[in-house]
């Protein structure tokens, strides 16, 4: 009878101590904290497509579609989201299109997926797989119904395939195969009594194909071919509607075909004829209306007036940057299209009917911000003003991937939806606060102060009311002291400069998110030639302590001049203050690696590698001091690169001076070794280090029985890990006895192989992260089918002898000189692995001043979250039954997956869609650090992952305790007066 | 009670006249408290009697002083026992004190033997016993305090903020930008 009760006992004081451990690890905010240190930003991306609602709905909202895959609807009013999907990346939507005014049709992954959602408030309605022959540009077009009818369908073609789909729920109607080889279907044209649809479509690359269906059955009524004496290139529009505009192959002619019922007839009309001075890709506009055809060159974009098919009229031309709007239908007879161009400073919003193309009906001149870049894009609607007569409004989407809505005359909102594309962040400090120098409003007077804590102590005594709850809310909310354009003695203001994909950088305070500024760069600005430069990284570039305080700080934007990696490299170098481009540079190399290094010069600039093409270092600041600074360090410098094509991992050093080049910054590499890893079986997936800037508290790390590990910390430790060919691609393409996985630690001065170790039956997505003398991986298990993370510490066996004390009180020991990766390291290395429910975007750490406050591991979910888990639960050290001392140490029992607390998603109940990275940028409190996370969102927060242990949280109520004191002291007093009177009572008795 | 009972009796004032002895050739009575008699030999036989029975006494006293940190001791260490050894504020008041009492009583050494200071009287042996006694709490305090793992008696103490050495050489690269 008693023998079990003990043993149950046990457990349940174990589980009560795990619970308990457990209970200390979450760390998540309360309701009412929400917003107080964190913000959240929704972004939708660069819009592609836009449609708006029809005016007899009433609403003013557009429903857009973005290159970040998003489709979302916005209010016209102030830009505001109504609701938003952000579809995967590997289901690329194509188009857009509303039907029977209240469903948004959405096409997507080349035609084969069709969905619907209902406007008013994104709600999935149906959803349809079509099977397409091939990918190809997939079209969809949605019968336009003027009678009132119960069902419209929505036509999809792609390739051979032509389908009918009910727009009410998505049932197919018909689908039908064209059988002809090579046919890819160009232009769906409705004919306008309802029941006929016209296909045309091109075989090859000279005949033209032109069907007739019943709308209704998909039967093929009539086909009619005809063949071109010269290719066309595939490039076609609808004129009118019985006159398709074809380009030809050489973008250097245009046929104009005619189908009239039986027959095709065609012209040919040479460009050069019409519009003089072409140069670079011509390109049709989908400009579809009566008889007008607009034409882009790279200078100009010309508007062309149809005549038949006898040729072609120009009526205007506008100089490039310009942008033309598709057409909008005011009434029967009548459309609309908007033409934008820059004038000066300005831009030029110009309307005009089909009808009448040579007058303008409204032409506006609107003040834009000049980092907004050109035109890109333009999308027209109208409304009917009071008087009857018609308004148009238009949304613009601008080079910096920004959108407006302009409306007589004038912005009426914008988006800075770069901001969904970041491509690097880092960060800045603020301005330190100067006496005299008010650069916030300084803080209300004291009895509003006084006044504030008064409310907060009503709160904490649960004495206010709702109205009053309200008001602290509010108050802790807007707190001045956060959004301050100063530094602040915790580091919690920062500037983030992100990087974006326009090439514009932006400085977004961390105190509520806002943009401090924002600086489209020229030189990342698609020039006139037709190259595409794109934005690279970011870097700090001048970072002045105390020397040159006076100094503002910098940063370095590196970028690429085109889209092939050998394209010459730009530089920008920018005022993290203000936003103002200091230096630009146009490099006469191309930038493959960049490498930051650890060295300054005397005037505090970093000093940055960059690797070119040709394998040649370049180093910049280009001056004397920071050669010479360079020159001193060159000998124990070297450069890896992980070339994942190649399959191998090569080590470089330096040498001075290149071989035919006599610039003195430049320097040639030799190399030293290489991994060459046989491709048959290994495939590198992912190669990681820790991060540059990470600072180190020990090197030892003291274990259970006062014992010590000495661990191996070296920056230049590679983490590399490589699955095996046939398990590269997606999860469950391979069999478990035909994939596994392989991570390496390299180091990557000498090339050795610290540790290998082999998981089998695992493939990747493979997401890494290293810090200190760990890394921690994530991966999925096919045996088990479920994701795995794995976990190796290493540790540095050659001293771990240094347990005399007398030798280390006397400090004779070699623990503090220096190390070399040419001494023979002895590593003892420690791994475990653990399931985990998620798969996982991207894995960070958090980062702390000092390092010293335990690290947490930020894990960016499938779900778009950002969960922390504990790196206590990612120990090699962890067993099923660990002794008394390792529980003292914080051991935590070996479970087989790791826990998911609910409470510590960073993100609390907020998603960042499409999470792409997480950045964790230490303050100058050592318990707290700052977590960015981006992708299409933005989200920051404050994080301390052992609890705030140095300093008092915002909620800590100083009016309470002056309140205690002053009662306290009241109280002595008083009990003093009396002990004094009894006293003397008593003497007198 | 006891402790006036062994003390000598340093001086006495006899008040009434004892002028029918001795003192008739002076008509001037003697001062209070003169005597003229010589002393008795058998009254300093007994003083030199008393005097060895005080210098015997003081001397045990001094002993039984110097051992009662024994007992303290004894105390000492059931208190320890019973406190544990994990840190918390009843085994660190315990250890503490511990500590404490036998550095005050180490500081009050001569005072406490102040009483029996006697040339006579040899003091040196307990007050080295006294000593000695206190040394051993005091070295039960630091045993106790090592066991609450609180003194740097491990490798671990002295290492366990130890910066990352320097490294000499520097490798930075990468996957290439695409």
């Amino acid at each position: 009878m008693a023998p079990p009760q003990p043993r149950h006992l046990l457990l349940l004081l174990l589980s009560f101590l795990a619970a308990a451990s457990l209970a200390t690890l979450a760390a998540a905010v309360y309701e009412d904290q929400v917003g107080l240190a964190d913000w959240h930003q929704k972004y939708i991306g660069k819009v592609k497509q836009a449609v708006y609602h029809s005016q007899k709905s009433g609403r003013r909202r557009a429903v857009v579609l973005t290159e970040e895959n998003v489709i979302a609807s916005l209010d016209l009013r102030s830009g505001e989201i109504f609701w938003r999907h952000v579809i995967e990346k590997n289901d690329p939507i194509d188009q857009l299109s509303l039907s029977l005014g209240k469903y948004v049709v959405a096409l997507s992954s080349g035609g084969s997926i069709l969905r619907a959602w209902n406007l008013p408030d994104g709600q999935m309605i149906w959803e349809t797989n079509l099977q397409v022959s091939k990918s190809s540009k997939p079209l969809l077009h949605v019968l336009s119904n003027n009678k009132v009818a119960k069902d419209n369908l929505v036509f999809v073609s792609a390739g051979r395939w032509i389908y009918a789909v009910s727009s009410i729920d998505g049932v197919i109607s018909w689908g039908k195969e064209f059988s002809f080889d090579g046919l890819e279907i160009k232009q769906v044209v409705q004919s306008p009594d309802n029941d006929i649809i016209y296909a045309v479509g091109l075989a090859g690359s000279s005949k033209l194909n032109l069907y007739q269906l019943n709308a209704k059955t998909g039967e093929i009524a009539k086909h009619i071919q005809e063949s071109f004496p010269s290719a066309l290139c595939g490039e076609t529009i609808l004129g009118s509607h019985n006159v398709l505009v074809a380009l030809d192959e050489t973008r250097s002619g245009l046929f104009l075909i005619e189908f009239k019922g039986e027959s095709i007839s065609y012209n040919k009309v040479y460009i050069l004829d019409l519009v003089q001075d072409l140069s670079g890709t011509v390109k049709l506009l989908p400009l579809m209306s009566n008889g007008v055809i607009a034409l882009q060159a790279s200078s100009t974009v010309s508007l062309l007036k149809l005549k038949g098919i006898d040729g072609l009229e120009v009526i205007q031309s506008f100089e490039q940057p310009a942008a033309v709007s598709d057409a909008l239908t005011i009434t029967e007879k009548d459309e609309a299209f908007a033409v934008v161009q820059h004038v000066g400073s300005e831009i030029e919003l110009i309307v005009k009917f089909t009808s009448d193309v040579t007058n303008e009906f409204i032409r506006e001149k609107i003040n834009i911000d000049e980092h907004r870049g050109n035109i890109q894009k333009v999308f027209l609607n109208n409304y009917i003003r009071t008087d009857k007569s018609h308004g148009f409004r238009a949304l613009l989407v601008m080079e910096d991937h920004s959108l407006l809505l302009v409306q007589q005359g004038e912005v009426v909102w914008s988006r800075e939806d770069g901001l969904a594309s970041i491509v690097d962040v880092t960060t800045s400090e603020l301005p330190v606060e100067k006496d005299g120098v008010s650069v916030a409003k300084v803080e209300h007077n004291l009895f509003e102060w006084l006044k504030g804590h008064m409310l907060k102590l009503k709160g904490t005594l649960m004495l206010a009311s709702v109205d009053e709850l309200a008001v602290i809310q509010a108050m802790r909310l807007k707190s001045s002291e956060k959004n301050k354009m100063t530094r602040d003695h915790n580091g919690f203001r920062k500037l983030l400069i992100v990087l974006t994909k326009a090439g514009k950088v932006i400085a977004l305070h961390t105190g509520d998110g806002r943009i401090i500024w924002s600086n489209l760069l020229q030189s990342l600005r698609a020039s006139k030639s037709g190259e595409i430069p794109f934005a690279l990284r970011i870097y700090q570039w001048q970072v002045p302590h105390h020397r040159v305080m006076h100094e503002n700080p910098s940063i370095l934007i590196v970028g690429r001049s085109g889209a092939d990696s050998a394209a010459p490299g730009v530089l920008s170098v920018l005022d993290s203050y203000s936003g103002e481009e200091l230096n630009s540079l146009r490099l006469d190399h191309s930038v493959v690696q960049i490498i930051p290094l650890t060295l300054e010069d005397s005037s505090e600039h970093r000093l940055q590698l960059i690797v070119d093409s040709h394998s040649h270092a370049h180093l910049y600041p280009r001056s004397p001091d920071a050669m010479n600074v360079f020159l001193h360090e060159m000998p124990n410098t070297y450069l890896y690169t992980v070339d994942i094509e190649k399959n191998v991992i090569r080590g470089h050093s330096l040498q001075k001076s290149c071989h035919n080049s006599d610039d003195e910054y430049c320097f040639s590499t030799k190399e030293l070794w290489s991994i060459v890893f046989p491709s048959d079986t290994e495939r590198i997936a992912i190669s990681e280090t820790r991060k540059m800037s990470e600072v180190v508290h020990t090197q030892a790390k003291i274990i259970a029985d006062q014992d010590v590990m000495y661990k191996y910390l070296s920056k230049n430790l590679v983490f590399a890990a490589t699955v095996s060919p046939k398990a590269a691609g997606e999860i469950g393409s391979a069999a478990p006895e035909e994939a596994w996985l392989m991570a390496y630690l390299i180091d990557a001065v000498t090339g050795r192989i610290l540790h290998r170790v082999t998981h089998h039956g695992a493939q990747g997505p493979v997401h890494a992260v290293a810090s200190e003398n760990w890394v921690v991986y994530h991966y999925f298990n096919l045996r088990a089918h479920r994701f795995e993370m794995a976990v190796i510490e290493i540790y540095d066996q050659s001293r771990a002898d240094n347990k005399d004390i007398m030798k280390l009180i006397l400090g004779k020991h070699n623990l503090s000189a220096p190390i070399t990766s040419y001494t023979r390291p002895e590593v003892m290395v420690k791994s475990q692995s653990y399931f985990f429910t998620f798969s996982v975007k991207a894995i960070a750490v958090t980062q702390t001043a000092k390092g010293i406050t335990t690290k947490q591991l930020l894990i960016g979910t499938i779900g778009d979250q950002v969960l922390a888990l504990d790196k206590r639960f990612v120990d090699p050290r962890r067993s099923v039954n660990p002794t008394q001392q390792e529980k003292e140490e914080g051991i935590i029992p070996l479970t087989d997956a790791l826990p998911i607390i609910p409470t510590s998603y960073v993100t609390h109940s907020v998603q960042v869609e499409a999470l792409q990275g997480i950045v964790s940028i230490p303050s100058k409190l050592e318990s707290t650090t700052l977590v960015f996370a981006y992708g299409v969102d933005l989200f920051y927060t404050q994080l301390a992952p052992s609890r705030t242990y140095d300093s008092l949280t915002d909620e800590f109520s100083y009016a309470l305790l002056l309140i205690t004191i002053a009662a306290l002291v009241a109280a002595i007093v008083v009990s003093w007066i009396w002990s004094e009177k009894k006293e003397l009572r008593d003497k007198w008795r | 009670m006891e402790k006036g009972k062994g003390l000598a009796r340093r001086w006495a004032v006899e008040l009434h006249d004892t002028s029918s002895s001795s003192s008739s050739h002076s008509s001037v009575p003697d001062p209070p408290g003169f005597t003229r008699s010589a002393p008795d030999a058998d009254d300093a036989a007994g003083a030199r009697q008393r005097k060895d029975s005080e210098t015997a006494w003081k001397a045990q006293k001094a002993w039984e002083v110097a051992q009662a940190p024994f007992k303290n001791l004894m105390m000492m260490g059931f208190m320890m026992w019973m406190a544990g050894s994990t840190v918390h504020l009843f085994s660190i008041g315990i250890t503490f004190s511990a500590l404490w009492q036998p550095i005050s009583a180490l500081r009050s050494v001569s005072k406490v033997f102040e009483p029996f200071k006697d040339p006579r009287v040899d003091t040196l042996a307990p007050k080295l016993l006294f000593i000695a006694l206190n040394l051993a709490a005091m070295g039960l305090g630091v045993w106790k305090l090592n066991t609450l793992g609180l003194l740097p008696t491990n490798a671990s103490d002295w290492v366990f903020s130890l910066a990352p050495s320097r490294e000499v050489e520097y490798a930075g690269g990468g996957i290439p930008l695409h």
